[in-house]
């Protein structure tokens, strides 16, 4: 996928302006917020999972060398392939040589936030083979030819009367006078639709949530059971997944299971929560002939040890993005690029470069609602703050910006003289504004008056009246250095 | 020194650069809860503001500058309060990680024990249940500001001080707890985005009814209070420390003009 993060601002502007999205936001914000918060309280031990979840993936990142090399022993010795892809192209073109030595012409997909890392869709089409995306969420983008707006609801910018246009628009075999007003009758035509589709593909890809080293298994975990049919159905199974999804033990992927649901959709545990170990077995009733395992880099390789490194923990659970309110103010899809929201913001300079996307790490109020609700407790907002020191360094931010702080900074640092400004200018500008108290507009606060009126200062400066009610200065001067 | 001043704890006030600046009725208003409450406060004339518009845009040189003057000039205190859970945040939380691995990092450490936010301070240090204020009462409403509750745990603390006052009626609002959009620098450089947030804050704030919006934290305030005013509200906003030090009669809310 393209980036588009450089034209956030005019994404962010025509998302805030789209009533239909601001419609399925309002509605999707609440009931993912209410439903993880029942679900942590019921569970008075959830605090500590949430540090021993974050332990397991601190212990497993220190070591993740050693864990992947025991988990492509384990998936071998279970017979099935481990293909290593440093870049996305890479990962392409090994799922591709899959596909052409099998002679495949379409292939299942389970929901995949790396496939869509690596734009695997499109290479597909290019190449010929047809994907066939299966979760409901994500047929439904298929078919509109648009990409995920959130990690676990790909559809989430979407109502149901859009979903029953596109339904009416493509599936022209079915009768016209069907009834597609409720969400059941959409995922009874959706099912109705695609269960054929798993028994003439060819390969079946899916991500992963996580991989376990112990046992050489990947566990997916799904509400539709979309996952199981395309993992267990085709000839092969081919899953792509990024090597930070790596941990030790069937144990520990328990024990992050325990958070993960109830984080993400505020269940206990999701409907299926299904594991693969190799191909099929002698005496195996089904399951694919062939395993493959292709562990994707991209980048994440050169996260570990910098200040980025914890957000390597990250699960993908989508709290993040369901508790900021720069997320629900403008949905996914203004973020321009795979990861929406806080972890987007945060990983998508990473992987793409901060030259590219700026604008994510910029576009928080920093109000750290996502850090309180990680279920890994990764710091995202103080990684937000990383990418901006990277920016700053590098002299990318806007050039006025950097002025206009340097300006500030200039004076913040010499405190006697930052006092004279400020006695001077502040009592100017509260006698410009008179009664009024207010100013419903004012040069170089356009930012902030074109949507709010500005309150002017009360009169003179805290220090200036502070100084004339105590006759001398408290406390030591302020000598400028 | 006689008895007395041995005794009382001896505050240095950091009054924060938007109260400095807009509104220095908050900072009068805690130096005299301060006061009332059995300390000795003083007002430092080195500094300016907690360093947090260069922190925050990635000016690591800057912040630090500021945080080491910051710190020399307020580490002779007993405390360090502020007015603010952002910048009392800043100053208790992150200048430590700012300066570490600097000669500073043992002062800033020290001097981050010191420092706490003005109404946290009261209560959890001071053991105040009450205030001796009576003011005009009537009912409010309280906005929890991110850093403060977040980073400070500050949410229990001015309902309490707020409870003790006759006449005073807290009406919660729905999500009192989600950011009002302000965000320092991001509500000048995300306009738009800013505005859909104050509108949703603005709205929880008009579904409770009550006559007065209150926070603990300037920038917050002036973010709602401009927008409930550009919205033609009549709801008055107020820093909570003017409540509580019952300067409502003699100051008028926020944008009610100078004096």
């Amino acid at each position: 996928m393209e980036i588009q993060s450089p034209q956030f601002k005019e994404k962010a502007r025509n998302a805030l302006a789209n009533e239909q999205l601001q419609r399925a936001m309002g509605k999707a914000k609440t009931g993912f917020i209410s439903k993880r918060k029942k679900s942590v309280e019921a569970l008075p031990e959830f605090e500590d999972l949430r540090s021993s979840a974050r332990a397991i993936k601190d212990h497993t990142l220190a070591h993740l060398d050693l864990y992947l090399e025991a988990y492509e022993e384990k998936v071998k010795a279970s017979g099935g392939h481990v293909h290593w892809a440093e870049t996305a192209e890479d990962a392409r073109q090994a799922v591709l040589a899959i596909c052409r030595a099998a002679g495949a012409r379409t292939v299942t997909k389970g929901k995949s936030m790396i496939t869509e890392e690596i734009a695997l869709n499109d290479f597909l089409e290019k190449e010929g083979i047809r994907p066939v995306e299966t979760d409901l969420g994500e047929y439904i983008i298929q078919l509109r030819g648009e990409h995920p707006s959130h990690i676990i609801g790909p559809a989430l910018h979407l109502n149901k009367e859009q979903v029953e246009e596109d339904f009416r628009r493509v599936h022209t075999q079915l009768p016209e006078e069907r009834d597609l007003s409720q969400p059941e009758s959409l995922l009874g035509e959706a099912r109705e639709i695609l269960r054929p589709q798993y028994f003439t593909a060819d390969v079946g890809i899916t991500g992963a949530n996580m991989l376990i080293a112990e046992t050489g298994s990947s566990i997916i975990v799904t509400n539709e059971g979309n996952g199981d049919l395309t993992q267990t159905l085709p000839r092969i199974h081919v899953v792509v997944a990024s090597i930070e999804k790596i941990v030790p033990t069937l144990e520990d992927a328990s024990q992050i299971l325990r958070v993960l649901a109830r984080s993400a959709t505020g269940q206990d545990m999701s409907v299926y929560t299904t594991l693969s170990t190799g191909p099929r077995r002698p005496g195996d009733p089904d399951g694919p002939e062939e395993y493959h395992v292709i562990l994707l880099d991209n980048g994440r390789s050169s996260m570990l040890g910098t200040e980025f490194h914890e957000m390597l923990r990250c699960i993908r659970c989508g709290a993040c993005m369901n508790h900021c309110p720069v997320y629900h103010a403008v949905g996914g899809h203004a973020y321009g690029w795979v990861y929406p929201g806080p972890m987007g913001a945060v990983l998508t300079p990473s992987l793409v470069g901060v030259d590219k996307s700026g604008h994510l790490p910029n576009a928080s109020t920093f109000c750290g609602r996502c850090e309180s609700v990680c279920p890994m407790q990764i710091p995202l907002p103080r990684m937000m703050r990383h990418w901006r020191e990277r920016e700053f360094e590098r002299g990318l931010n806007p050039a006025t910006q950097r002025y206009g702080l340097g300006f500030w900074a200039f004076f913040a640092r010499r405190p006697r003289l930052y006092r004279l400004a400020t006695s001077l200018a502040i009592p100017t500008l509260s006698g410009l504004a008179g009664r009024r108290g207010w100013f419903r507009s004012l040069p170089l606060a356009g930012g902030w008056t074109r949507y709010r009126d500005l309150p002017a200062p009360q009169s003179r400066t805290f220090m200036q009246q502070w100084q004339a009610r105590s006759g001398a200065p408290h406390g030591r001067e302020g000598g400028d250095r | 020194m006689n008895e007395d001043t041995i005794k009382k704890p001896r505050i240095g006030l950091f009054v924060t650069c938007l109260v400095d600046l807009f509104r220095p009725s908050v900072g009068f208003a805690s130096v005299r809860l301060l006061e009332e409450a059995g300390c000795t406060v003083e007002v430092p004339m080195a500094q300016t503001c907690c360093g947090q518009p260069a922190y925050n845009s990635g000016d690591r040189e800057d912040a630090a500058a500021i945080a080491r003057q910051t710190i020399e000039a307020f580490e002779e205190f007993d405390y360090v309060v502020a007015p603010s859970g952002s910048c009392a945040g800043m100053l208790k939380k992150h200048y430590p990680s700012l300066l570490k691995g600097t000669s500073y990092e043992k002062r800033a450490e020290a001097f981050s024990a010191k420092v706490h936010e003005l109404v946290s301070f009261l209560v959890d240090v001071l053991g105040a249940t009450s205030v001796a204020a009576a003011g005009k009462g009537g009912s409010v409403t309280y906005h929890d500001s991110c850093s403060g509750l977040r980073e400070l745990g500050i949410r229990e603390q001015p309902r309490k001080l707020l409870n003790s006052i006759e006449g005073v009626e807290i009406r919660e609002m729905e999500n009192a707890d989600v950011c009002c959009g302000f965000g320092g620098t991001f509500c000048v450089k995300y306009p738009d985005i800013s505005n859909k947030i104050v509108e949703e804050k603005t709205a929880c704030i008009e579904a409770t009814g009550a006559q007065t919006l209150l926070a603990g934290d300037l920038g917050c305030l002036m973010n709602m209070a401009g927008k409930l005013h550009r919205q033609g509200s009549p709801i008055k906003v107020r820093h909570v420390a003017e409540v509580l030090a019952g300067m409502e009669d003699d100051t008028p809310a926020i944008g009610g003009g100078g004096r």
